[in-house]
C-alpha cells in the first residue's frame, strides 16, 4: 500500500528480515522502472501465504499489481499471469514453508519450462505466522513447537535442489545486505527464464539466526555467510555444485544458464507449425 | 408398418473397429437425411477389453441412445454372451463367423466380414460389409450408401477410385450375404432431409468450439478421462498470437494458472472430471473471493475418488456448486444435449466475464463421447464474453462498494492486490466483521447479474412436473413425450442454468405438488438442492454407470404421479 491503511493490521516483528527483502525488491523494481521506462503497473507480485506473503501489501511508494493467493500456489498462478501477458515482469515472493513444503511440487515443472519469472524466497527456517513449527529448512534435531523431541527430518538444501531441478538462474542473498540483494533481484528479473533469489531472512521471534549468519568474532563465532568469489564461473553447473559443498551460506550468483529458451519464447517458436483457424473453419470441419 | 427408428449395437474388443463402425453408420445415415446418435462405453485400459458402442438411427431427431437393441453386431463370443439378452425377440444378431460359431439362437446370422473384406482386396472394408448387411435389414436403398462411399473416399488421391470400388463391392457382398439368409427387420421410413445445414459433433468437441466462439484466450489442462479430448482439441486449435492452450502438471496447476491468466485479462478455461474438481476446490474459492473470471468444465464420470473413470454419472452437482470451504455457491450451467454443450460453453464464458468469478459447466461422459447430428450453430449470433475493464488512473479501489466494479488489467493503471484473504476496498487484508459482511454480500449479490428469464416449459398447468438436469434430459424428454401422448397429466420444466435458476422458474416450481427429478446419482442431489429452496422435489435415481432408459422413466414417473394424485385425492 502506498500510504498507511488503518484497516490493515498485519505487522512484521521488529527486526524481521523481511523488512530488508521488501526494501530490496522495491529498489529493484524502481530501478527497472527507471531503466526500462515501463510503469510500475507493468510489475505483478504474486505472493504466497505466511509472513513473507504479506510483503505484497507492505510495499511502499508506487504500487505494482499483486496477487495474495493460496498457500503454496504462487508459482502456477505466476505461470498463468506470465503466459497470459509475457511482457509483464512477474515476481513471486514466498517463504521456505510455502515454496519448499506445500508448494515444492511446482518448482520442478517451472524449471523444466524455464518459466520467465523471478522468485524471491524468504527463508527463515521456521513457520512464523503459525507460531514456530518446523519447516523444510529447519535444522535436523531442532526443538520447535511441532517437534517437541527434535526435528526428525534432515534439513533441505534449497540451492542444491534448484540446481538439480534445472533452475536457470540461482542466487543466494541475505536480508541484512539490502543493496547487494536488490542487485541480485534485479539480475534475476532481467534473466530470461526461471530465476530464484534465495534469501536468508531471519525470524527474530522463533529462529533468530542473525548472529550465526553475520558471525560474532569477538565471541569466536565465524560468520556462516561468505561471498561467492568473483572468478566463479556461473555458467558451470559442476562448479556451482562444488561451491555448495563448502557449507555455510554463499552470497552471490551461483548459477546462470543463458542458453535455454524461456517458455514464452518456445511458444512463439511453435506458431510456425500451428495453423490457427477461424471458429467458422473449425465448426465447418464438422459439417456434412 | 414402417419403422421410425432402430438401434444397432456393436460389441467386441477394443481396437476391433467397434467405435468406428457405430460412427460410420451414424455418419452414413445422417448423410442421407436420417438423425443419429451414438453411445459409447469403454474399458479403462489402453488396448483391448470389452467395448461396445451403439448407434440409433431415426427419422426424427434422437433424444436418447435407445432402450432396446434391434441389431447386435458381435465381434466375438464374449460380446455375444454379454449383450444378446438385450436384443429384441424380433431383432437380429450378426456375428463374426470368422471368429466363432453360434448355435441355438434363431435371431443369429453368421457373417464372415473379415474374410469378405479380404476378398475385395481391401482388408479395411469390414465395416462396409456390415453396413451393407444392415442396409438390407432395414431396406435402405443401396444408392444412398454408394453415394456416401463415393463422397467419403473421394480425397483427390490416385488410389481413390480403387478404394471406392472395393468399398462398394464390400457393401454389395454384405447385402447379398444377409439377403440369402432371409432376415429382415422391416422397412425404415424414408428420411426427411433437414432443410438446414447440420454438423455431426461430439459433446467434448461442441464444448471446445463453443468456448472458442465465445472468445476463449487461455486454456490450461491436465489429462483425465473423459475430459482429455478437450485438452487435445485446444492444444491443436487455440494457437497463435495472444492465445495459448497448455498442459500443466496437475489440476492444481490448471486452476491456479487459469486464475493467473483470468486476472491478467484473458478469458480462461480448464476442463476436468470429478477428481480434478476436488483438487481445484481451493483455487475455485480463491477465484470467488478475489473476483477473477474463469471457467471449469466438469465432464462427469462415476465417483468418488477414481470411481468409474469411463462410465457416466451425474454425481458431482454438490461438489461443483459447493466446491470450496467457506461461504461459496458457484454459478452452474449443466448441458443436457450435444447442442447445449456448444451453447452452454458460450454461456459459461459470458457468465464468468460478466460477474467476474468462476463458473462451472457440467457435462458428462455420455454426452462427451456421443456423436450426434445437430443444426449448425449460427456463429453470427454468438456474443463474445467481455468483462467490464477499468480504464482510469492509479489509486483505484477495486473492491469498493456492494456491487460489481470494473476490473483493472495488469500493465494498465489501476494496480491492486487480488486477495484471497478477506480484504478491504483496495484489496488489503482485513479482519473487520463489517468488511466480511459487506464483501460476502457483494460476492453473492453479483450472482443476480446472471439470472435469466427464459426456460423450457410444456403443459405448465399441471401440478406435477418433470424437471431433470444435464444429460438425463434426452431420456426424460422421451419419457415425457410418451406419457403426454398417453394423457398423463404432467408438465415439463427445464433449464441448463442450475445456479442461478431463472427466478420465474423457481417461483413456478414452488407452486407444484410434485417435481420429479430424474438424475444419475444415489443421493438425489438436484432434488435435495431444490427442496432446500422450498420445492417439493423427489428424484428418480440410477447409478449403474449408464444413462436412463426412457422406459424406466415412463414406469417410475407414472408410479410417482399416480401416488401423488392418490394422496391429493385423500386430502
Amino acid at each position: 500500500m502506498s500510504k498507511k491503511n488503518p484497516e490493515y493490521d498485519f505487522k512484521w516483528c521488529p527486526g524481521c528480515g523481511d523488512f530488508g527483502v521488501r526494501r530490496a525488491l522495491e529498489m529493484a523494481m524502481i530501478n527497472r522502472k527507471e531503466e526500462s521506462g515501463l510503469p510500475m503497473e507493468n510489475n505483478v507480485v504474486v505472493a504466497g501465504i505466511g509472513c513473507s506473503g504479506n510483503l505484497v501489501h507492505l510495499l511502499e511508494g508506487d504500487q505494482p499489481y499483486g496477487i495474495h493467493g493460496i498457500h503454496g500456489r504462487s508459482l502456477p498462478i505466476a505461470l498463468g499471469v506470465k503466459m497470459a501477458q509475457p511482457t509483464l515482469n512477474v515476481v513471486v515472493v514466498a517463504g521456505d514453508g510455502d515454496f519448499l513444503s506445500i508448494g515444492g511440487e511446482h518448482i520442478g515443472p517451472q524449471a523444466a519450462r524455464n518459466l520467465n519469472i523471478c522468485a524471491v524466497i524468504m527463508d527463515n527456517g521456521v513457520y512464523g505466522l503459525t507460531k514456530g513449527q518446523s519447516s523444510p529448512t529447519t535444522l535436523e534435531g531442532a526443538i520447535t513447537s511441532s517437534t517437541p523431541f527434535g526435528k526428525l527430518e534432515t534439513k533441505t538444501n534449497p540451492l542444491e535442489l534448484y540446481l538439480t531441478l534445472g533452475v536457470t538462474f540461482i542466487a543466494s542473498g541475505f536480508s541484512g545486505q539490502v543493496r547487494p540483494l536488490a542487485q541480485l533481484i534485479k539480475q534475476g528479473m532481467e534473466h530470461t527464464g526461471f530465476s530464484i533469489i534465495h534469501v536468508q531472512s531471519p525470524c527474530t521471534t522463533y529462529n533468530d539466526t542473525f548472529i550465526e549468519l553475520k558471525g560474532d568474532l569477538a565471541n569466536g563465532i565465524q560468520p556462516a555467510l561468505w561471498d561467492i568469489p568473483e572468478d566463479h564461473d556461473t555458467s558451470d553447473r559442476g562448479a556451482a555444485h562444488e561451491l555448495l559443498q563448502q557449507g555455510g551460506v554463499p552470497v552471490g550468483v551461483l548459477y546462470n544458464d543463458t542458453e535455454r529458451l524461456s517458455l514464452d519464447q518456445s511458444v512463439v517458436n511453435t506458431w510456425e507449425k500451428a495453423k490457427p483457424k477461424t471458429v467458422e473453419q473449425l465448426l465447418g470441419a464438422f459439417e456434412f | 408398418m414402417q419403422m421410425r427408428d432402430f438401434v444397432v449395437r456393436f460389441a467386441g474388443e477394443g481396437g476391433q473397429g467397434v467405435v468406428t463402425s457405430a460412427e460410420g453408420l451414424a455418419q452414413t445415415s445422417t448423410q442421407v437425411g436420417y438423425h443419429a446418435m451414438t453411445f459409447a462405453t469403454f474399458p479403462s485400459q489402453i488396448l483391448g477389453g470389452p467395448t461396445w458402442t451403439q448407434a440409433r438411427i431415426s427419422v426424427d431427431p434422437v433424444l436418447s441412445p435407445g432402450d432396446d437393441v434391434n441389431v447386435l453386431v458381435a465381434f466375438n463370443r464374449d460380446a455375444y454372451d454379454a449383450h444378446h439378452e438385450e436384443v429384441l425377440p424380433d431383432g437380429v444378431v450378426i456375428y463374426n463367423s470368422t471368429e466363432f460359431e453360434l448355435e441355438g439362437d434363431e435371431r443369429s446370422f453368421g457373417l464372415p466380414f473379415e474374410e469378405i473384406a479380404k476378398s475385395t482386396g481391401n482388408n479395411r472394408a469390414a465395416n462396409m460389409v456390415i453396413m451393407g448387411a444392415l442396409a438390407h435389414l432395414i431396406n435402405m436403398p443401396q444408392e444412398n450408401l454408394i453415394g456416401f462411399v463415393e463422397t467419403r473416399f473421394n480425397r483427390g488421391r490416385s488410389e481413390d477410385a480403387e478404394i471406392i470400388k472395393s468399398n462398394i463391392l464390400a457393401l454389395n457382398l454384405g447385402r447379398e450375404h444377409i439377403a440369402e439368409s432371409g432376415f429382415s427387420l422391416g422397412e425404415l421410413a424414408p428420411p426427411e432431409m433437414p432443410k438446414y445445414q447440420q454438423v455431426m459433433i461430439k459433446g467434448n468437441e461442441a464444448v471446445s468450439v463453443g468456448a472458442m466462439a465465445a472468445g476463449l484466450d487461455f486454456y490450461a489442462g491436465y489429462p483425465i478421462s473423459p475430459a482429455t479430448p478437450i485438452l487435445l482439441y485446444m492444444e491443436r486449435n487455440l494457437v497463435g498470437q495472444d492465445r495459448l492452450a497448455y498442459q500443466v502438471s496437475s489440476e492444481i496447476e490448471a486452476i491456479t494458472a487459469i486464475l493467473g491468466a483470468g486476472y491478467a485479462g484473458k478469458r480462461s478455461m480448464t476442463a476436468t472430471s470429478g477428481p480434478g474438481v476436488s483438487l481445484m476446490s481451493e483455487g475455485l474459492g480463491l477465484a470467488w473471493i478475489a473476483e477473477i473470471p474463469l471457467v471449469v468444465v466438469n465432464v462427469q464420470r462415476g465417483g468418488p475418488a477414481t470411481g468409474l473413470p469411463t462410465k457416466t454419472e451425474q454425481s458431482d452437482l454438490f461438489s461443483c456448486m459447493y466446491p470450496a470451504h467457506g461461504d461459496v455457491r458457484l454459478p452452474i450451467i449443466a448441458a443436457g444435449t450435444v447442442e447445449e454443450c456448444f451453447y452452454g460453453a458460450i454461456k459459461a464464458i459470458q457468465w464468468a466475464e460478466k460477474y467476474q468469478g468462476p463458473v462451472i459447466l457440467m457435462t458428462e461422459m455420455s454426452l462427451a463421447e456421443r456423436a450426434q447430428n445437430i443444426p449448425k450453430p449460427d456463429l453470427s449470433k454468438v456474443v463474445e464474453g467481455k468483462r467490464e475493464t477499468y480504464t482510469g488512473n492509479n489509486g483505484y479501489l477495486r473492491y469498493a462498494g456492494n456491487e460489481l466494479s470494473a476490473m483493472p488489467i495488469p500493465g494498465s493503471p489501476g494496480a491492486y492486490v487480488a486477495n484471497g484473504s478477506e480484504h478491504d476496498d483496495m484489496g488489503d487484508t482485513t479482519h473487520l466483521g463489517e468488511r466480511h459482511v459487506q464483501m460476502t454480500e457483494r460476492r453473492f449479490g453479483k450472482i443476480k447479474l446472471l439470472e435469466e428469464d427464459e426456460y423450457e416449459r410444456d403443459q405448465p398447468e399441471h401440478s406435477i412436473v418433470v424437471m431433470t438436469w444435464g444429460g438425463s434430459k434426452g431420456p426424460s424428454r422421451e419419457a415425457y413425450d410418451t406419457l403426454k401422448a398417453d394423457g398423463l397429466p404432467i408438465g415439463w420444466l427445464y433449464t441448463m442454468n442450475l445456479n442461478p435458476l431463472p427466478p420465474k422458474l423457481l417461483e413456478e416450481l414452488k407452486t407444484k405438488d410434485l417435481v420429479i427429478v430424474p438424475e444419475l446419482n444415489y443421493q438425489g442431489q438436484f432434488s435435495s438442492i431444490l427442496r432446500s429452496m422450498g420445492v417439493k422435489a423427489e428424484s428418480i435415481t440410477q447409478y449403474i454407470g449408464l444413462p436412463f432408459k426412457a422406459r424406466t422413466l415412463v414406469e417410475k414417473i407414472t408410479e410417482m404421479t399416480n401416488a401423488c394424485r392418490k394422496e391429493a385425492a385423500k386430502v
